[in-house]
């Protein structure tokens, strides 16, 4: 085959690069501007930073706590979902249930609910019916982990199915023979095989809670609210604070760019999404 | 084979969690679609009125457009992200110097939140302050307004969900690629088949899965975008961007008409697992019942 000449690769991802960053770079040109200049003519190049917004922001005590608030409930959820996925999976690939591809398909179409009738029925069970005496489910860090297994759950049981479907039966059965009980196969044979798959799930399950909106923004009114919804704060009848709510788009994206940068190389060797058998 | 018992015990937290947050709201949302009900109004009362709200969706005209508006947008958007995503992934299965930082700058816009994208996009596209907008102007002499032009505002949020969705394609297709065995690959090349031949005879039948998986997964989330849309657009110009997610939106919130609102929910829903079923049915499941 015709190799083609590294300079025009470069060139090509070079141009490639840049579609993909500019909005990225677009949103912290305009975390630096102040107020006024916004309303200016656009210009490309970046003069004279202004670092008022992100005093602000970084001096926001409450939003350190929705930082914080958004740590535990992105990472409880990915945790739980990645965890309780794998049994799932294990279950669902191991055993031989009736019905059980059902119940594998069933899974995800609790993610393709439209969200916005959801959340009534859901906010009245979290204040109705999930209580015990004085205490609601509503605004809890441990309420919106449960709420996010609705579509983090059933992504990972897709992702993490042809991981385990991959992992030999016959090694579960050779750990029996040699007198291992159950529970030792699945955590100490299966669960580290699957390693490339689990890092994937975790992270993308981590990633997407980390950037929900519309259930955090209903759901939690101040004990519990996230990174997201502290930007719909700054959404107010007398126009939108745009710098303010760049910056604390670019803190969101920090933790995520962190979390990711770290996984990056277990990525593609994970992700097949119920589509390649290994 | 052990017994069936543990399966279900490790299946159990799974299926009461789903139980609990997925499978009561819904029986909630398909017993208030038979209801007329506005919860936000002064005096709230459900009223039963049967199948009513099933009948008026099939006359509801905007109900009708939004569909057509979804599949146009699932169609143009999800097609040119198969398509460049397929390239993307060709081209990374090769090496380059620099391969790594090219793939972590081609991932970065999937950590982003859909509603920090459509805030981006809004500002980027904003007539008089966007900077999209200026340049063609300046560069090109075209004017471009998503706040008056549907074709625009469409072509936009189709664009910004290439941008935003295109990576995650890649990387099903780049994961897809790297487990595929090369002999075919060879044994066609000797016999001398062309480029074109090898990629509609080999690679894309052994690819198909994932290409149907990835269909799947954006057409699901397609079917219930509203952030993204609901920042940048607004479901305007008119009903240009009017998504069925952004529908259900406003029949619930500015509207407050919580029954036929449930009574839209529980139709998408049905068609998107029809559809999604046959999908499966058809191209996924067969490939793993084999072994």
């Amino acid at each position: 085959m015709r190799k083609p000449s590294p300079i025009i690769g470069l060139i090509f991802w070079s141009l490639v690069s840049l579609l993909t960053l500019f909005p990225i770079y677009w949103l912290f040109v305009i975390s630096v501007k102040p107020a006024v200049q916004l309303f200016s003519t656009p210009e490309l190049i970046l003069s004279d930073p202004y670092w008022g917004n992100y005093a602000k922001v970084w001096g926001d005590r409450l939003l350190r706590s929705y930082m914080l608030n958004s740590v535990i409930i992105s990472t409880g959820n990915a945790v739980i979902c990645t965890v309780l996925g794998f049994f799932a999976c294990y279950a669902l690939s191991r055993f031989n249930m009736s019905g059980k591809e059902s119940i594998f398909f069933w899974t995800i179409t609790n993610r393709m609910a439209p969200p916005a009738v959801f959340l009534l029925p859901l906010f009245l069970l979290m204040t109705q019916v999930y209580t015990v005496g004085d205490w609601k489910l509503l605004d809890t860090r441990i309420g919106m982990i449960l709420v996010y297994c609705t579509f983090n759950l059933p992504f990972a049981i897709w992702t993490l199915r042809p991981t385990v479907d991959g992992i030999p039966k016959e090694l579960d059965e050779a750990a029996y023979v040699d007198g291992a009980s159950s529970w030792q196969v699945i955590t100490q044979i299966v669960f580290p095989l699957c390693r490339p798959g689990l890092a994937v799930t975790l992270i993308l399950t981590w990633v997407f809670a980390w950037n929900e909106y519309l259930l955090a923004a209903t759901l939690t009114n101040f004990n519990a609210r996230t990174l997201t919804t502290g930007l719909s704060e700054y959404v107010t009848t007398t126009g939108t604070a745009w710098g303010v709510m760049a910056t604390i788009s670019v803190f969101t994206l920090i933790p995520a760019l962190i979390v990711f940068g770290l996984v990056q190389k277990h990525i593609v060797a994970g992700l097949t999404f119920g589509a390649v058998k290994g | 084979m052990q017994s069936k018992r543990l399966g279900w015990i490790l299946l159990a937290p799974t299926l009461v969690i789903l139980f609990f947050f997925g499978v009561l709201p819904f029986i909630y949302v398909v017993y208030v679609s038979f209801h007329s009900w506005n919860p936000f109004a002064v005096n709230p009362e459900m009223v039963f009125n049967g199948a009513d709200n099933f009948r008026k969706i099939v006359f509801d005209s905007a109900f009708l457009n939004s569909v057509g508006v979804t599949v146009m947008f699932v169609f143009f958007a999800v097609l040119s992200e198969l398509i460049i995503g397929y390239f993307l992934a060709q081209a990374f299965m090769r090496d380059f110097p620099g391969k790594a930082i090219f793939r972590t700058i081609h991932t970065l816009p999937l950590i982003m939140a859909p509603i920090i994208v459509g805030s981006v996009w809004k500002l980027m596209t904003t007539p008089s302050i966007g900077i999209i907008p200026h340049y063609l102007d300046e560069w090109f002499g075209i004017s471009m307004n998503i706040g008056t032009s549907a074709p625009a505002a469409f072509a936009t949020i189709v664009i910004m969900d290439i941008w935003h969705w295109t990576p995650l394609v890649t990387l099903t297709l780049i994961a897809a690629l790297v487990s595929l065995p090369q002999d075919p690959f060879e044994q066609a090349q000797i016999d001398g088949a062309g480029k074109r031949q090898i990629f509609w005879h080999i690679t894309l039948p052994m690819i198909a899965p994932a290409v149907v998986a990835t269909v799947f997964i954006r057409l699901m989330d397609a079917l219930r975008t509203v952030d993204e849309v609901w920042m940048l657009t607004g479901g305007g110009p008119g009903s240009a961007t009017r998504f069925v997610g952004v529908h259900i939106f406003k029949e619930v919130f500015p509207k407050t008409n919580y029954g036929y609102g449930s009574t839209i929910s529980v139709i998408v829903l049905y068609l998107t697992i029809v559809s999604c079923w046959l999908l499966y049915v058809t191209m996924l499941a067969p490939r793993s019942k084999k072994d």
